[in-house]
């Protein structure tokens, strides 16, 4: 199993990354060099075994629900770079 | 020197009034400014903060309504929410951010009048093994300072070893308080995952991260536990019973206490002087009359690859949220989703970068049952082989690192940087409360040994810990540089 450089430029991407040509190169070997290791779990047999996909499991964690003061305006925009009359500027999406 | 107390000491002379707790908080703060420069340890110190907060845990005492902790200057780990203080997960992406919110850590610091004394270096997110992956700068190991603290809690760990502060705060995802701590010769301890509250930590594998306390004794770091431990209703994955106890941690008998050798922790993986170390220790606790026997748990060599697939994938959609819009600086470029990837590939380091590809690869389409399915699997498989062991063993005991803290720059590989965490990962697996404490020295630096036992045992393996502590002695354990 190996990634090619086209697919890392894929992953890339999903992952909103932009990244160089030396760095997808990089990647890919680093990439190439995890995959290896991950054939180690490939032949094990874990037919039938349950995922795990908690520490510590917890069945139906509900929340009284109760009002209480949550942050202001002021302080959830506070560490944003673009705000405007209270609210998230968001890079545009939609030309005009 | 005040600086050179363990925490219960300080507890001690604040309450009998030897001390004031804006003495001891100068005390470190003025080791800090003459110090820090050659370790690295911290990223922000905001003094008139620390003495404000002193001079509140003054009133507490004077009131007689002070804690063991009350007064302690607690240095925290700079991913973990701070109100009014920048917390900045030692990345470019978070360099100006300052949390509007503590975590409930932090919260549960000042409500016992505990004093932050600073925010603690790491590897950016919580993502390495030596600390030198900080956007900022790397942290350097008082033992040896040419060497590596270890990570990714390396600043925490290093403000307790250089007595920069009493007792700190880390997070451990797959052994970021246990390996510094061996290697800087420290008790860290990382409890059973949902007893301390996750919330206001910045989060990298949330099923596996969990905040713990380093000290110099386990005594502080029992009395830490205590504090930062409970039930949060803002955590989901708190436990109900969660707080931990420090009542009957010195009650412990080595006398027939049933200790397993994991095989797998001590093969030729682990760096000969590390193991003779470990022997030796386990000889001394022999005839103290602790029983020991060898078990096998063979799923203990797919740990790392399997931490490798979920921890990643994890971390992929928990940094998702940092796309220039809330948080943090926005890079323009030419569309929307071009302005998130010039932003996200800018101002992430490379290991973080590296992580996040990893995680979304495995995730995605045509590899997520090949990969993650499959990965959590062979958890389940890991924790079930423990837990079997446990129905025989009080605890598990390996060392903490395969070998002594190593040379900055010293290890270039990647996956070698990754394998450090062989002994620790198991535990973040399952759950499992987990300590390491310093058993002696190799090459003149310090061996960890690391005591793993089943969910909700903490104040049962605290008690084990300081038992083997008494056994040891404490006076091998601060770096000759002091």
């Amino acid at each position: 199993m190996s990634i090619s450089l086209d697919e890392v430029r894929h992953v890339a991407k999903l992952a909103r990354l932009e990244l160089s040509e030396a760095e997808m190169m990089t990647f890919q070997g680093q990439l190439n060099a995890l995959l290896g290791h991950f054939e180690d779990i490939q032949g094990l047999n874990v037919e039938g075994l349950p995922a795990k996909p908690h520490a510590v499991a917890l069945k139906n964690v509900l929340a009284d629900d109760i009002a209480r003061v949550g942050l202001t305006r002021e302080a959830a925009l506070k560490n944003s770079a673009e705000t405007k009359a209270g609210l998230f500027i968001v890079p545009t999406i939609i030309e005009e | 020197m005040l600086t050179t107390h363990t925490a219960a000491e300080l507890a001690a002379k604040l309450h009998s009034k030897e001390v004031s707790a804006r003495e001891v908080t100068q005390a470190f703060l003025d080791r800090i400014e003459a110090h820090d420069g050659e370790y690295g340890a911290f990223l922000t110190v905001d003094a008139d903060r620390a003495l404000a907060q002193a001079d509140a845990a003054q009133e507490l005492l004077d009131a007689g309504t002070a804690t063991s902790m009350t007064g302690i200057p607690v240095a925290v780990k700079d991913n973990i929410s701070t109100n009014g203080m920048r917390t900045t997960c030692a990345s470019k992406i978070l360099e100006n951010y300052v949390p509007p919110f503590d975590a409930t850590v932090v919260e549960q610091m000042n409500a016992v009048g505990a004093v932050t004394i600073g925010k603690t270096n790491l590897d950016e997110f919580a993502m390495g093994t030596t600390n030198e992956n900080s956007a900022f700068k790397p942290v350097r190991n008082p033992w040896d300072t040419d060497r590596v603290p270890g990570g990714s809690s390396g600043g925490s760990a290093v403000a307790v070893s250089a007595e920069l502060a009493a007792v700190s705060l880390g997070s451990d995802t797959g052994g970021s308080i246990r390996f510094p701590a061996s290697l800087c010769g420290l008790v860290g301890f990382k409890p059973t995952y949902g007893r301390v509250s996750r919330y206001g930590l910045i989060a990298f594998g949330s099923s596996l991260d969990q905040i713990g306390p380093f000290g110099r004794s386990v005594e502080d770091v029992a009395m830490t536990s205590e504090m930062i431990s409970g039930y949060d209703a803002m955590d989901s994955t708190s436990l109900v019973d969660a707080k931990i106890s420090t009542k009957g941690l010195k009650d412990g008998s080595l006398k027939g206490l049933k200790v397993g050798l994991p095989t797998q922790l001590f093969t030729d993986t682990i760096d000969s002087g590390v193991r003779e170390v470990l022997e030796l220790a386990i000889d001394n606790l022999k005839r103290e009359g602790v029983e020991f026997k060898e078990v096998d748990l063979p799923s203990i060599n797919y740990g790392v690859t399997t931490y490798y697939l979920i921890a990643p994938a994890e971390a992929s959609s928990n940094l998702a949220r940092f796309d220039g819009v809330r948080f943090g600086p926005r890079l323009e470029s030419d569309g929307h989703i071009e302005s998130f990837m010039k932003t996200r590939g800018e101002l992430f380091g490379p290991e973080v970068k590296l992580r996040i590809m990893v995680g979304t690869y495995a995730l995605s389409a045509g590899y997520y049952d090949a990969y993650y399915h499959r990965a959590q699997q062979v958890r389940g498989l890991m924790a079930s082989e423990f837990e079997k062991a446990y129905q025989e063993f009080d605890v598990l005991v390996s060392p903490a690192s395969p070998s002594v803290a190593f040379p900055l720059g010293g290890i270039k590989d990647q996956m070698a940087l990754k394998l450090l965490d062989f002994c620790t990962i198991p535990a973040n697996m399952g759950g499992f409360p987990s300590i390491s404490i310093p058993c002696g020295l190799s090459e003149d630096l310090p061996v960890g040994m690391l005591l793993t036992g089943p969910v909700m045992s903490d104040e049962r393996l605290l008690q084990i810990s300081y038992a083997f502590e008494q056994a040891f002695g404490r006076d091998y354990r601060r770096p000759p540089i002091l």
